[in-house]
């Protein structure tokens, strides 16, 4: 028994802090805040902390986005394709390589 | 100036009858930078409403992956006012977020949804500013450049 190959202890992955850098898909609407790119880097672990940092590289952004510390009615978030407003909003959760979309909802009407 | 193809007119005024007294809504693509309405995407009316219309989220973003893909942008947004007149309204212009587009508005009041005349315009909604263009219907496009014969008009081919 003693012989047994002692179990390799699992050296800890290096804990190097994870910067979960995403892509961020910029409709054409809000490309003068990005210097006319249509897609930027940002990080973060949550879509309210990406918004953050987004801001921090194209000021102004952030207010284009939110209202009152909500996402605005009529900007629709996409994480992975999903709608964020199906995935917990802000609070959604953000993983490295993860790409994030926000497109202006077509909208309008009589009314 | 709006350049668009009479079939594509007709099948906007079709669907707007057709969802009547909903509001009908849709895009016309074309190739980037082209201003040229190739292809028409009639889209859900997520609202189903007669006072209202939203592309429905998960659509939307199927139609701009699309697009994307195929190198072409929304070069006509179109919907219906079916109890009032086809000019964008304040909540039309407060929602306008495609610069680069016609804003194409049909009417399908006062009975227009069975018989009769559809109101059909087109504008460009810019920074909350609405400017009304001329709308001109061709049965085909030709190369306005006088270079016809060097420019033939490309299938829109899907592509995929």
């Amino acid at each position: 028994m003693t012989a047994a190959t002692p179990l390799p202890i699992q050296s800890p992955k290096p804990k190097v802090k994870p910067d979960m850098a995403v892509e961020v898909r910029i409709p054409t609407i809000l490309r003068p805040h990005t210097g006319g790119e249509r897609a930027v880097q940002a990080d973060g672990a949550t879509l309210s902390a990406v918004i953050d940092d987004l801001e921090k590289n194209h000021e102004g952004i952030k207010e284009r986005l939110l209202e009152n510390g909500q996402l605005r009615r009529f900007v629709n978030v996409y994480v992975n394709d999903e709608d964020v407003r199906f995935t917990g909003g802000l609070d959604t959760e953000i993983s490295d390589g993860d790409t994030v979309v926000i497109l202006p909802a077509v909208a309008g009407g009589a009314a | 100036m709006l350049t668009i193809l009479r079939e594509h007119v007709d099948a906007i005024i079709a669907h707007a009858r057709r969802d009547h007294p909903d509001e009908a809504c849709g895009v016309i693509t074309g190739p980037v930078g082209s201003d040229r309405p190739e292809r028409l995407v009639p889209m859900l009316n997520a609202a189903m409403s007669p006072t209202f219309y939203e592309f429905d989220s998960g659509d939307l973003l199927k139609l701009y992956r699309e697009m994307d893909d195929n190198d072409e942008e929304p070069v006509v947004i179109y919907h219906s006012h079916t109890a009032t007149e086809a000019y964008p309204s304040r909540t039309d212009v407060n929602l306008a977020s495609e610069p680069g587009a016609h804003y194409v508005l049909v009417s399908t009041r006062d009975g227009a949804h069975e018989s009769g005349e559809v109101e059909f315009r087109s504008y460009r909604i810019v920074d909350g500013e609405v400017t009304e263009e001329e709308v001109r219907i061709v049965d085909r496009y030709t190369d306005d450049s006088g270079d016809a014969a060097a420019d033939p008009v490309p299938e829109t081919e899907g592509e995929a």
